[in-house]
């Protein structure tokens, strides 16, 4: 099927196809990062501009490197060095780099709804790569194609996500795309990380419940997903660290209630002692480098989809027509 | 001289609803009789035809930003004045959140020279209720009051603490004044942009609860009824806190509140990162917003208030949570109101009164049609098909949800004082 989006902004608006699509287009690229010689010339030529106005570290220099392997240019811009600290509007900032003429622009910000709000002014493909506490789509693709390597399926599994859920794009992002393949979701953390409202996420009928104790969520579980804890939330409201590791951190022991050969998973950054145990981290069941390495081929796949040689001629001439 | 004629007179405070004329003279009213009888009386005069238009008392807003001084790049007393006549209001009253702070008299006075100057309605300013509405010291109120304030408030933000408040509403019962206030507990949230439901969830955008405006609105009832001074709740949106008024008016405490046509008309369901979406207080629930039009519809709400919050693109054109709050409001709250006549859930009879006998009750005067009253009249057709577009509009900004939108019904003219201020 053919890919039709002229942006990523989320995982929510997407159908089961298209993400099932993006994973199989994933799949060569999941190839070459076992070559010897991994860079492609496919998009020479091409620029990607990356807006990283909040501070990332993985996921910038994972998208730099999916750019670098697909023989793209980069256009590099970073919060510390960026005028935004000179009163630039994000409006001024983007169209700056647009003048510049990058064939899309991969963006990180502080503030929920960003991206769409510069897909709405710019002629120019957006692909989100983290936004406030709204989404972070490149994410759950690639955590996706973790459990579909693994699992062979996405279809029917029982998912877990462990703590801050309220605030966490990556378990908004999660949450949209396993709904669409009718996995039953379970989402565990201290009570006030887990508002009621989080089951409307996902559309009427999808198995999803709240838990707050993480005996009971663990039950069963196919994946267990352990999310960052973000010290900076901890202390609105307080909430000892200590009184977060007794009750939520994931040690073998809890791990035990899960499925024997259920799946670890962490986005990064991983903080060992906190939200994880490092037996777990380090342990047979834990996937967090191959996440990382399958964010690379997500993050090529989609690159290469979006201002690959097909889909860039049409959005010429729609540039054209502006 | 001035004739309308061939209207149906709509008034609220005798309960009228009838084809009649209208002469004014001057800045009054002088006659109101059956079509055709004061052709003789009127020889000479103007005339306006307004068959098939509604002749009603003169609108007024109770609650509006001209944002001069100090935010002449968003609104001017005369872009903004200007804008309410073309939606058909005769008064309308900024808050005092200007830049200065109307917190003397010395300001209250510059608003109302300039407004004498360049603006086509009458300007009623409210004053803070605090030195620069910071909630510390009481401003100062009776100077305003003799300069030409007509209410008081410190609107943006709460008045600040329940024993300023107590201060505020003890000094202003003397001074028969209503004290309107923002009401908001911010200590039940951080940094919230939208209201908290399944769409701030969804969205990923910090959310306040209704409890918020309702915990404040609660503690407004019970200082007011220490004081006995007459309490008005500005933009009113959730319904517990219309619960907390129905009790109060109940008890017969002088207690009153406005509502606005964005959330009498918009649900949070709306809100999509546009921060044209964006005020304060947030777009409520579906359940709120439909309790808000059960109370336009049976009383407990006293006004319709536009809150026309002009922010220029440079505020607005930015992410959402670093958005201000606020929209226009002057041109489509006509239109917005004749919405719920038209779906069946107020009468046309009760949307007059929501623009008129109702807001001039808070400010403690009377607006009706008869003769040697202000000639003040709000001419409008309940028909008329326009759409409404922010860029034709008189307003200086541009921050409306409603843009584009297909109205019935619209205002025809704003007579003020006697004269046409505006006519479509």
């Amino acid at each position: 099927m053919p890919f039709r989006f002229g942006h990523m902004l989320g995982i929510e608006p997407l159908s089961a196809e298209e993400i099932l699509f993006l994973l199989d287009q994933s799949k060569p690229f999941q190839e070459i990062q076992r070559h010897p010689l991994k860079k492609l010339a496919t998009l020479r030529g091409k620029t990607v501009a990356l807006a990283f106005f909040e501070p990332s570290t993985r996921t910038r220099i994972s998208f730099a490197t999916a750019a670098a392997r697909l023989g793209a240019d980069q256009m590099n811009l970073q919060a510390e060095s960026s005028s935004l600290k000179k009163g630039e509007s994000l409006l001024d900032t983007v169209r700056t780099l647009d003048a510049m003429k990058p064939d899309c622009i991969v963006m990180r910000h502080s503030s929920s709804g960003a991206p769409d709000f510069v897909a709405r002014n710019l002629p120019l493909p957006v692909i989100n790569a983290g936004d406030g506490t709204h989404e972070h789509p490149t994410q759950a693709l690639l955590d996706a194609l973790t459990i579909r390597d693994r699992r062979g399926t996405l279809e029917g599994l029982n998912v877990t996500i462990l703590g801050d859920i309220l605030h966490s794009r990556v378990a908004r992002s999660n949450i949209h795309l396993l709904s669409k393949f009718g996995s039953r979701i379970t989402l565990c953390g201290p009570a006030m990380w887990l508002p009621r409202e989080l089951e409307c996420l996902v559309p009427a009928g999808t198995a999803i419940r709240r838990v707050t104790r993480i005996d009971e969520a663990l039950e069963d579980a196919d994946v267990v997903m352990t999310l960052r804890v973000q010290q900076e939330r901890l202390h609105e409201p307080a909430l000892a660290l200590d009184e977060y590791i007794l009750q939520y951190q994931l040690t073998p022991e809890r791990l035990r209630i899960a499925k024997p050969d259920a799946l670890v998973m962490h986005p990064g950054p991983m903080v060992r002692g906190l939200e994880i145990d490092p037996a777990v981290a380090d342990g047979p069941q834990s996937c967090v480098l191959e996440q990382v390495t399958n964010g690379l081929a997500v993050r090529m796949a989609l690159l290469f989809l979006m201002i690959g040689a097909d889909s860039s001629s049409e959005r010429d001439s729609s540039h054209a027509a502006d | 001289m001035l004739l309308i004629s061939n209207g149906r007179v709509l008034d609220p405070a005798s309960g009228t609803d009838a084809p009649r004329d209208v002469l004014l003279d001057g800045d009054r009213i002088v006659a109101i009789a059956p079509h055709g009888h004061l052709a003789s009386r009127a020889q000479g005069a103007e005339m306006f035809d307004a068959k098939n238009l509604i002749v009603a008392p003169g609108f007024i807003d109770l609650h509006c930003h001209l944002r001069e001084p100090g935010g002449e790049s968003s609104e001017t007393i005369e872009t903004g004045t200007r804008a309410a006549a073309r939606g058909g209001f005769t008064a309308v009253c900024p808050m005092p959140n200007t830049r200065p702070v109307n917190d003397n008299a010395s300001v209250t006075r510059s608003i109302l020279e300039r407004a004498a100057a360049v603006s086509p309605v009458r300007v009623w300013p409210i004053g803070a209720a605090s030195i620069g509405s910071k909630g510390e010291a009481l401003a100062e109120i009776a100077a305003m009051k003799q300069a030409g304030i007509v209410a008081v408030s410190d609107d943006g933000r709460p008045i600040a603490t329940a024993r300023l408040l107590r201060q505020v509403m003890e000094y202003c019962r003397a001074l028969d004044l209503p004290v309107i206030d923002h009401c908001e507990d911010s200590s039940l949230f951080a940094g919230a942009v939208m209201r908290e439901g399944k769409q701030s969830v969804r969205l990923g955008l910090s959310g306040m609860p209704a409890a918020t405006e309702s915990l404040a609105v609660a503690r407004d009832v019970q200082v007011g009824e220490l004081t006995s001074c007459r309490l008005h709740i500005a933009h009113l949106s959730a319904r517990s806190s219309l619960e907390l008024v129905r009790a109060a008016k109940a008890k017969g405490l002088p207690v009153t509140c406005e509502v606005t046509p964005h959330h009498f008309t918009l649900t949070d369901e709306d809100v999509q990162y546009d921060t044209r979406y964006k005020m304060n207080p947030p777009l409520a629930s579906r359940e709120d917003r439909d309790a808000l039009i059960a109370g336009l519809a049976d009383g407990s709400v006293d006004a319709i208030a536009t809150d026309h919050a002009p922010h220029e693109p440079a505020l607005k054109d930015v992410e959402f949570d670093r958005a201000p709050f606020g929209v226009t409001g002057f041109e489509t709250a006509i239109g917005l109101g004749l919405e719920l006549v038209h779906s069946g859930k107020l009468s046309l009879m009760r949307m007059v009164e929501l623009f008129t006998s109702g807001p001039a009750r808070v400010l403690g005067i009377e607006r009706r049609i008869a003769e040697n009253e202000p000639g003040d009249l709000t001419i409008f057709s309940t028909e008329h098909k326009w759409t409404f577009r922010a860029a034709e509009s008189a307003s200086k900004s541009r921050n409306s949800p409603f843009d584009g939108r297909d109205f019935r019904g619209a205002p025809m003219a704003t007579i003020v004082a006697g004269r046409i201020a505006y006519q479509r």
